[in-house]
């Protein structure tokens, strides 16, 4: 009798996950159940291309209709209520209940709304799904003002694509400085620096308390009194994982779905992938819930093979990417309890340099400002437990090529 | 429409349409052809495309930016005709094009 494998969730690591499967050697059924109206589509390009109009909805697509056909694969719009471990199957809102032989949850994360009054106004916006940003598109327009809540990627990505359709971009952050929770703040001033240069208004240490409007967002208020014109508002506050079905049912869940090196949930025959789960990272000896396409990536081909019954260890450095102007920040390994930090190039007039981090005397991590080869570099070297002298990296007199050989 | 041609590490050869205008790394990855791993998506981030171009159809795959050429010059495997797919447009001009995997992607 053919077996079954149902993914629930089908965006970056349900679209790995059945590329892997098939690879893998997983001939049966595959499932896939997802809420959206679309195959699984590139969702970094979002904040940038798409809403640009430099891509279009088909072009997101991570692969075409034809292959899911070719490889049999179905999908399923629909949204699953209930996962029930014990009968191995899965309840569906529309009444359904469908068996299973392995499970995938791939349920990923969703926005942080924010709750004030005024806040259900339209014009107001989230970034995470390709309706989000249709939604964004409609009331965008030259020459009008836009309001972006959450100085994080998203927002600052957000506000370098809107600003570029010639719109009045203000960025309103509660922190003291931009991308506090994962820069330091030498990387907060230069993309400050960079914003204000292209017109960008960044406005730090500001709570927002309602919203104003006639229907549409008008204005936004802030706790000081501030109040900025809004013909638009995007709110990029961060994402909670989804793990309620996973917990519902029973299965281990801590800031994420707890997974371990081969990526088993602590039920049999369920795997989870990619921005809902939680793992244990050998390199920083920590857990880890990572929101970033790569790691979704990298999970599904290690959830896949024990999917099939194959054992494939999770141990990838973590990398990130974000495109700004100009800019195209690399980012390897997590800089998180960095101790110091070493710059190569010039972050105060230019656009170009890397910031390397370091705990004690080991390298951990490097963001990489228009620097690919540096960025190469990283992923090498601290893929390989390597480390370089501080007084090398900042040293541009020594090729990056140099610097490889120097590291050991 | 035309053919192209991906040949893995171990010879194992993929040929499949060629379909104008696509990125080299879309069609493989549309194809299900395993190596190329494009974990960025084809946004020229990750360097995890990489194929060595037979020298005949060199010259028509395009120029390189020097983004690209940067994260080429890093990769141990890198040969004279080194490019990341993600960058190289599908035309007419290359019908027929093989292209090899190096043994690992960065």
């Amino acid at each position: 009798m053919s077996k079954t494998c149902i993914i629930i969730g089908a965006s970056h690591a349900a679209a790995q996950l059945i590329a892997s499967l098939r690879q893998e050697g997983w001939e049966d059924d595959i499932l896939t159940i997802g809420d959206e109206p679309h195959l699984p589509y590139h969702r970094p390009p979002l904040s940038k291309a798409y809403l640009a109009g430099d891509k279009s909805a088909e072009e997101l697509a991570i692969r075409p209709a034809s292959f899911y056909e070719k490889q049999s694969v179905g999908f399923y719009q629909g949204r699953v209520t209930r996962i029930n471990p014990d009968g191995k199957s899965v309840s569906l809102e529309d009444g359904q209940e469908l068996a299973y032989d392995k499970l995938a949850i791939c349920t990923g994360a969703r926005v942080r709304k924010i709750q004030l009054p005024g806040s259900d106004l339209s014009g107001i916006h989230y970034l995470r799904d390709m309706s989000d940003v249709q939604g964004i598109k409609r009331d965008m327009g030259a020459g009008k003002s836009a309001v972006i809540i959450g100085g994080g990627y998203i927002g600052l990505e957000t506000a370098a694509s809107l600003r570029e359709q010639g719109m009045n971009v203000v960025v309103l952050e509660m922190a003291e400085r931009i991308l506090q929770r994962v820069t330091p703040p030498e990387l907060s001033e230069f993309y400050t620096r960079v914003h204000t240069e292209h017109g960008v208004s960044i406005q730090t240490s500001v709570s927002v308390s309602r919203f104003k409007g006639n229907g549409h967002v008008e204005k936004v208020i802030c706790d000081d009194g501030q109040t900025f014109d809004a013909d638009l508002v995007v709110v990029g506050i961060g994402v909670l994982p989804n793990v309620e079905l996973a917990q519902e049912a029973g299965i281990e869940v801590d800031n994420g779905i707890v997974i371990d090196e081969s990526c088993n949930t602590s039920a049999p025959d369920i795997v989870a992938v990619g921005d809902c789960t939680n793992h244990f990272d050998k390199t920083y000896d920590c857990r880890l819930r990572l929101e970033s396409v790569p790691n979704a990536n990298e999970q599904a081909k290690v959830a896949a093979a024990t999917l099939c019954g194959k054992k494939k260890i999770y141990h990838s450095l973590p990398w990130f990417w974000s495109d700004q102007y100009d800019l195209k920040l690399q980012i390897a390994g997590l800089s998180t309890n960095f101790t110091h930090i070493v710059i190569r190039g010039d972050k105060d007039t230019g656009h170009s340099f890397a910031a390397f981090y370091f705990k004690d005397d080991n390298l951990i991590a490097a963001d990489c400002v228009n620097r690919p080869q540096e960025f190469m570099l990283m992923k090498k070297i601290l893929g390989a437990g390597q480390s370089i002298k501080a007084e090398y990296l900042a040293d541009e007199g020594k090729s990056v090529k140099e610097l490889m050989q120097l590291a050991g | 429409m035309g053919n192209l041609t991906f040949i893995e590490f171990d010879g194992t050869e993929h040929t499949v349409d060629l379909e104008e205008g696509k990125s080299l790394l879309q069609i493989a990855v549309d194809n299900g052809v395993p190596g190329v791993d494009g974990d960025c998506g084809g946004e020229g981030a990750c360097g995890t495309c990489h194929v060595i171009v037979d020298e005949n159809w060199m010259d028509k795959t395009g120029d390189i930016s020097s983004e690209e050429e940067q994260m080429l010059d890093m990769t141990p495997e890198r040969e004279a005709t080194s490019r990341l797919c993600c960058q190289v447009k599908a035309s007419e001009d290359l019908n027929g094009i093989r292209m090899r995997m190096p043994e690992f992607q960065m």
